[in-house]
């Protein structure tokens, strides 16, 4: 029965990758995207050019971001034994914009404005290096906090907090910032999948294989900690060392997607979910690559919808997320099938 | 039960909570305790009393404020949690509702301590859980999710979980809370023949006073001072040690029932011949109407006949009545 499930969401995630290269403002035909892709010369200049620099970058990263922020989502939800955590709760991504604020609104600081006008928003480096480092101290912050706390309610609490206090930080820079840089800001927290290509997409890939490996070796660790804190710990777990071995593995994916991608909402908290509800299971053993699977597949679905198939223009990737997890979001909630658990 | 050994012993131990870096409040000590394999403990106590503490700091959940804990020789908190995981297997209050969890992957998560980095499990592992399974008798829930159990069945699957840590103590915080009476039985008769058949150590808390003292090998009494008084249920009775743990105001231990007497002494006297069923009930229930029986009560009562036609007899100073049913007899006798 599992591996008949299994086998559909390969297929989807086939279909989707196929769709999602084909969709975009240049109509290309499906067969000859196949003929492109698997074939050494593919024809057509322009569409080879398209497919390779643009399209399939594209997909590449939908795939990566997928399947990161479904398994971050994973690990908080079973971390904080509460069903509707994910990395956004921990105050992570609030880091990662505060970096990005930082370089954006440094009113006059030319360097930083020559770049991003260079190398467009989402492709500068200066962006991820600040990104990445508001990421990592929010998690230093919160590891620090966290490793002189018992109950895991209150670090999500604190990371809450910490992620409100970073936000109002940034609110505050925006209202002495003007209109123009504000605006660069603001369509980096739109979220975009384009513009991550060649090295920044292979250092992507990179990073979340790290984070995606050190979560798969955690997942024994996982399992025990849905019993809670002190069966955990009767168990011969190190509370601890688990929750900052959980932590920092979260805090690379996250850290990392949110820095080439801006904040992504959403796939995080509905994906494992959608994992559970379907496999029926909690061994984070399977969780781990299912969530993976239908990270990927809803990751593609949403940057396919975002094309708006048929136009010229193309949606912010975090508006349709929205979209697609607030729905599943309710239906966890108020669904008809018990799936509040984690 | 194999010889007397020694599994568990504690030294000048004090319990209590540490609030702050330097400050700390003890609740129970200094105990010496000790704890041999195959014995079944409950440990008693009114409310408050530090039971749940006591047994949190012997499991290494909670540091002890003061004194030492041996576990088979050996210092509790030079112990990894990972060695102190295959020597104690805990029964918590904590709930665990994991709606996508179902019991067989629960009760395999007592190899935890056992399996390698992916929590593989090997056959021996296997065999494992298939003895707790057998032996808590879970094996007819096995597909189902822990949502979905009763409290008993709950209490029953966490027990199996423990049972398959295979660990020679095993501790209970409360097995019994939340469970209807048959299911109360049920797990503490369990309990028991486990202690029984595989000659693991059984510490449990509980409240039920009367079970206890049916099933238990040891008692260990707390009161709310932090006393705390180990022995055979039947030497706690007889030295007083109930009496002193539980009396309140207004609640008395009888010595000679095992039970607290929920009821004040009656003003009204009266004496009862007879030994048979119905005498015993009638009895119960002139106490409960607020009598006291006594041999030398001026009212007289005599229950005869067979106990399906039970006859009561009333001789009050020479007045004579006789009651067919024991309502009858009760709501003339009340005035």
């Amino acid at each position: 029965m599992n591996k008949i499930k299994i086998l559909v969401l390969l297929s989807l995630l086939v279909a989707a990758f196929l769709l999602d290269v084909a969709m975009g403002s240049v109509h290309i035909p499906l067969k000859d995207v196949i003929k492109v892709l698997f074939t050494p010369d593919g024809g057509n200049d322009t569409w080879v050019y398209i497919i390779e620099k643009i399209r399939l970058p594209k997909a590449l990263t939908a795939i990566i971001v997928g399947c990161g922020l479904s398994v971050c989502g994973l690990q908080m939800q079973t971390l904080f034994r509460n069903p509707l955590a994910d990395s956004s709760v921990l105050g992570i991504t609030a880091g990662a914009s505060l970096g990005v604020a930082l370089v954006m609104l440094s009113a006059g600081s030319i360097t930083s404005l020559y770049t991003i006008k260079e190398l467009g928003i989402s492709g500068s480096w200066l962006i991820i290096l600040a990104s990445s480092l508001g990421a990592a101290l929010i998690m230093i912050l919160i590891v620090g906090i966290s490793s002189s706390l018992k109950d895991n309610v209150i670090v999500l609490i604190v990371g809450v907090m910490l992620g409100n206090i970073t936000f109002s930080v940034i609110s505050i820079w925006q209202y002495f910032s003007s209109p123009e840089l504000i605006k660069d800001y603001l369509i980096w927290t739109f979220g975009s999948l384009g513009g991550v290509t060649g090295g920044q997409l292979l250092i992507l890939a990179i990073v979340v294989s790290a984070g995606l490996l050190i979560s798969f070796l955690s997942s024994k660790l996982l399992d025990a900690l849905l019993l809670g804190d002190n069966y955990a710990r009767s168990m011969g777990l190190t509370v601890k060392r688990a929750r900052i071995l959980v932590i920092a593995s979260t805090s690379i994916l996250a850290g990392g997607i949110t820095a080439f991608c801006g904040p992504i909402g959403f796939i995080g908290i509905a994906v494992p979910h959608l994992a559970r509800a379907l496999f029926g299971t909690s061994n984070h053993r399977m969780l781990i690559p299912v969530c993976c699977l239908i990270g990927t597949v809803l990751m593609l679905v949403c940057d396919i919808v975002a094309q708006l198939p048929g136009s010229q223009t193309v949606l912010p990737i975090n508006v349709i997320t929205a979209l697609v997890g607030s729905p599943v979001v309710i239906w966890v909630i108020a669904g008809p099938k018990k799936l509040r658990g984690f | 039960m194999a010889g007397q050994k020694i599994l568990l012993q504690t030294s000048g131990l004090t319990v209590g909570y540490r609030s702050g870096r330097n400050q700390s409040k003890a609740v129970a000590g200094p105990l010496d305790l000790t704890l041999y394999a195959g014995q079944m403990i409950c440990l008693l106590g009114p409310n408050g009393c530090g039971k749940s503490t006591l047994l949190r700091t012997i499991s290494g959940l909670q540091e002890p404020i003061e004194g030492r804990i041996e576990l088979e020789e050996k210092n509790l908190r030079q112990m990894k949690p990972s060695q102190i995981a295959q020597k104690i297997s805990l029964v918590l209050t904590d709930n665990v509702r994991s709606a996508n969890l179902d019991v067989y992957s629960l009760i395999a998560l007592g190899r935890y301590p056992y399996s390698g980095w992916l929590g593989i499990l090997t056959d021996h592992d296997k065999l494992v859980i298939d003895q707790a399974i057998k032996a808590t008798g879970t094996g007819a829930f096995l597909g189902r999710k822990i949502d979905s159990l009763s409290d008993g069945e709950c209490q029953k699957v966490m027990l199996a979980r423990a049972m398959a840590q295979d660990t020679p103590l095993i501790i209970l915080d409360e097995p019994t809370a939340h469970l209807d009476l048959p299911s109360r039985i049920q797990l503490m008769r369990l309990l028991h023949q486990l202690a029984k058949e595989t000659d693991k150590a059984i510490l449990l808390s509980t409240h039920e006073l009367d079970l206890a003292l049916q099933v238990a090998d040891r008692i260990w009494l707390m009161s709310s001072g932090g006393r705390l008084d180990a022995g055979l249920p039947e030497e706690l009775v007889l030295n007083g040690a109930f009496q002193h743990a539980f009396n309140k105001d207004e609640i008395e231990f009888d010595a000679a029932t095992g039970t607290f007497n929920i009821h004040y002494a009656g003003k009204q006297t009266i004496s009862v011949t007879g030994d048979s069923t119905a005498a015993f009930w009638t009895r119960k229930a002139l106490i409960r109407n607020g009598f006291s029986i006594s041999a030398a009560a001026e009212k007289k009562l005599t229950v005869s006949g067979e106990d399906n036609h039970p006859v009561w007899e009333v001789d009050d100073n020479g007045k004579r009545a006789v009651y067919t049913t024991l309502r009858e007899f009760l709501d003339t006798i009340k005035i």
